[in-house]
């Protein structure tokens, strides 16, 4: 029973349109860069499962004061293996070691939330599926034949992709539906592991650029100052006009 | 031969000792006069008339921001990715000063088209502007060599796969180009030597070229004087009384103050951008340049920045032959260099739209449509709009935006080299002795 209310709850966000080609719908990813329990969170996860192996190597410790926390508290919480907190985020697996275990070494996460997207990687990390044929045993949806196993199945449990065919029954051509089903549930509710999700896809975004809630305080004030600027211009230039009218 | 009895300035309040003083040893008053307070322009200018004094203001943007991101950039290929990063996150106010310059080398190219499209339709390339119009073509031509330079410098997959293309298309010329691609790179693959000398050219050399040539293309406007919407030489008509044109007003504080108000609209527009959007949704800085240079992963889908997609379109259009890719290149190539020839194919008696007949206004809006579409096309795989059905004759089986592209590609030629004939025999209607105002 719980399997087939988590399919329900799934099927709709996977509705993959599988018509042909096969392209998976990308969702958009319910993030807000001013939630900054939202972003705690998503750092927590972030450096508990992707740092083992990614580093984001542009982004100090020493910046996740933006999200506020005290230097203390990241110290206490984020640093694990005697990093200084002004120090980038690199990951505990060395790239040597990362290659020989997956093939590639796993690419830098710092700009990722802006190389891929929010809702790309929303999607992504809730599209990890059982494939026994893959050397890590996962694959993705997504990102089909990717070299990183599903690190937070412990949440989501695992998923199977189930292929249906169907006959279409005006054209006659076969219709292949392709869906995301939970075969073993993992600890999380699907809508809760939708949320961690989501608070680490906060995160990355945050990661991205740090300076982009700043950036758009500034923008406002700015405007403010350029549309009174107008109108000075504007008056100035109708004062000085009115000779040649 | 300096004048010796010049009067002294009277008119500056507590400045008049020291501008006299100035004055009798440089030609201040003399080139103020001359460039702004007794420079007579026409008093019709529209809307279009501000986008040369928006690319001179975004000329002098780029410089100064680009100063100060010379500051903090590493100009090597192994830092070259994450100081750019240093300067987004570390660099007090870096951020800022990197969207504006990113910001600003695209509005560069939105003023200077727009600036072009307006000499095209008021005829301000005609007889006796031909000089002003070449050295123009040359600052555009300058301008996409600066662009390209600077693209290379923030090292990110765009950067580096992007000059990889564009540098191989110059491979593509018989006999010389392997050697001219090598001579361009300082190597066999783009690579950090390629990276430093792209640096040095972006930060001096163009920068160089393009103040001299800036300062010939307004040199010579002052000296024959600035063409308007009517296309009406305000030149020869001059008011006896007064000595000055009678449908001219002086350049300041007219146009001065009316291009501040222009300056204030252009200021809004750019902030919005800098501050809300300077990816621009991908097109003023594209996502996959957010990836680091990889030599060894070619991405899927390399396209350039978009203000050489027009161009881009074409050289995809044009088929290769005996496998060489070179007709394409030369296509290009002449696509640009064919603006230097417009003033010696337009024969109208008429300078302009508005007196135009109506061959000259088909053909310059299916010109201005040739150049929208192809630069959409050139953004865009070719495979965005599908292929024609199989059994169609000749285009058969084929992409439909590749013939699109060489259709508006065939147009887009067309225009310039039928001018001579469409313009000698048109309709046109009879211009007014003065300006309308």
């Amino acid at each position: 029973m719980k399997k087939i209310l988590a399919a329900l709850l799934l099927a709709p966000a996977l509705g993959w349109a599988s018509s042909g080609g096969g392209g998976v719908v990308i969702e958009k990813a319910p993030i807000d860069l001013h939630d900054k329990a939202s972003l705690q969170r998503g750092v927590q996860v972030f450096v508990n499962h992707c740092l083992n192996c990614h580093s984001a190597s542009v982004m100090r410790y020493s910046r996740l004061t933006d999200l506020g926390l005290t230097e203390a508290q990241i110290r206490d919480n984020l640093l694990f293996t005697g990093e200084k907190v002004g120090e980038p985020m690199v990951a505990a697996m060395s790239p040597a070691v990362a290659k020989a275990a997956f093939g590639i070494v796993p690419p830098d996460l710092s700009l990722v939330g802006r190389s891929r997207g929010a809702d790309w990687l929303y999607t992504y990390m809730r599209s990890f599926y059982r494939d026994p044929a893959s050397k890590t045993g996962w694959n993705n949806a997504v990102f089909p034949n990717v070299a990183m196993p599903h690190v937070l199945w412990e949440y989501q449990g695992s998923q199977v992709m189930n292929v249906t065919e169907r006959m279409d029954d005006h054209t006659g051509d076969m219709k292949v539906t392709r869906k995301l089903v939970i075969d073993r549930p993992g600890s999380l509710k699907p809508i809760e592991y939708d949320r961690q999700v989501a608070d680490l896809v906060n995160y990355l975004s945050y990661m991205a650029e740090p300076a982009q809630t700043d950036r758009k305080q500034w923008g406002v004030l700015v405007l403010f100052f350029l549309a009174g600027f107008f109108v000075l211009a504007l008056l100035l230039k109708n004062e000085y006009w009115k000779d040649v009218r | 031969m300096a004048k010796l009895n010049k009067p002294p300035v009277t008119e500056a309040g507590p400045f008049n000792g020291v501008l006299t003083w100035v004055d009798q040893r440089f030609p201040l008053v003399a080139l103020w006069k001359d460039q702004m307070s007794e420079y007579y322009a026409p008093k019709n200018f529209n809307f279009w008339y501000y986008f040369g004094s928006l690319a001179l203001l975004v000329l002098v943007i780029q410089i100064v921001s680009g100063i100060f991101l010379t500051m903090n950039y590493k100009p090597s290929a192994q830092e070259a990715f994450a100081s750019v990063e240093y300067i987004m996150r570390d660099v007090p106010g870096g951020w800022l000063i990197r969207y504006i310059h990113s910001t600003g080398a695209s509005m560069f190219f939105i003023c200077v088209y727009l600036h072009m499209a307006r000499g095209l339709m008021y005829g301000s390339y005609r007889k006796p502007r031909e000089l002003i119009w070449i050295f123009g073509v040359m600052i555009y031509l300058a301008l996409m060599a600066e662009a390209f330079f600077g693209y290379l410098l923030p090292w990110g997959q765009m950067s580096y796969w992007g000059a990889q293309v564009i540098i191989n298309l110059f491979g593509t010329i018989p006999f010389i180009g392997e050697a001219l691609a090598i001579w361009i790179r300082g190597d066999y693959n783009v690579s950090d030597a390629t990276l430093n000398r792209f640096f040095a050219l972006h930060v001096i050399a163009l920068p160089l070229v393009l103040l001299g040539l800036v300062a010939a293309h307004l040199m010579a406007l002052h000296e024959v004087g600035s063409n308007n919407p009517d296309g009406v030489e305000i030149y020869k008509d001059i008011d006896p009384k007064s000595g000055h044109p009678r449908d001219g007003i002086p350049m300041h504080p007219y146009y001065t103050i009316k291009d501040i108000v222009g300056v204030a609209v252009f200021l809004i527009v750019f902030s919005v951008i800098v501050f809300f959007t300077p990816e621009m949704g991908g097109y003023f800085l594209e996502y996959n340049n957010f990836i680091p240079a990889d030599p060894l992963k070619t991405p899927e889908h390399i396209a350039p920045v978009w203000y050489f997609t027009p161009y881009y379109a074409m050289l995809r259009a044009v088929p290769p032959i005996f496998g060489s890719q070179f007709p394409g290149v030369a296509v290009m190539g002449a696509a640009t260099l064919i603006f230097f020839l417009l003033p010696w194919l337009d024969r109208g008696k008429v300078k302009s739209i508005r007196y135009r007949g109506p061959k000259y206004h088909a053909w310059f809006v299916a010109f201005i449509i040739s150049f929208l579409v192809l630069g959409y096309l050139g953004v865009e795989p070719t495979t965005v709009w599908g292929e024609f059905g199989k059994g169609l004759p000749i285009v058969g089986g084929d992409y439909i935006a590749l013939w699109v592209a060489r259709v508006l590609s065939v147009v887009y030629f067309l225009f310039f080299l039928l001018m001579p004939w469409y313009t000698a025999n048109d309709r046109e209607k009879p211009e007014p002795q003065r300006v309308t105002f």
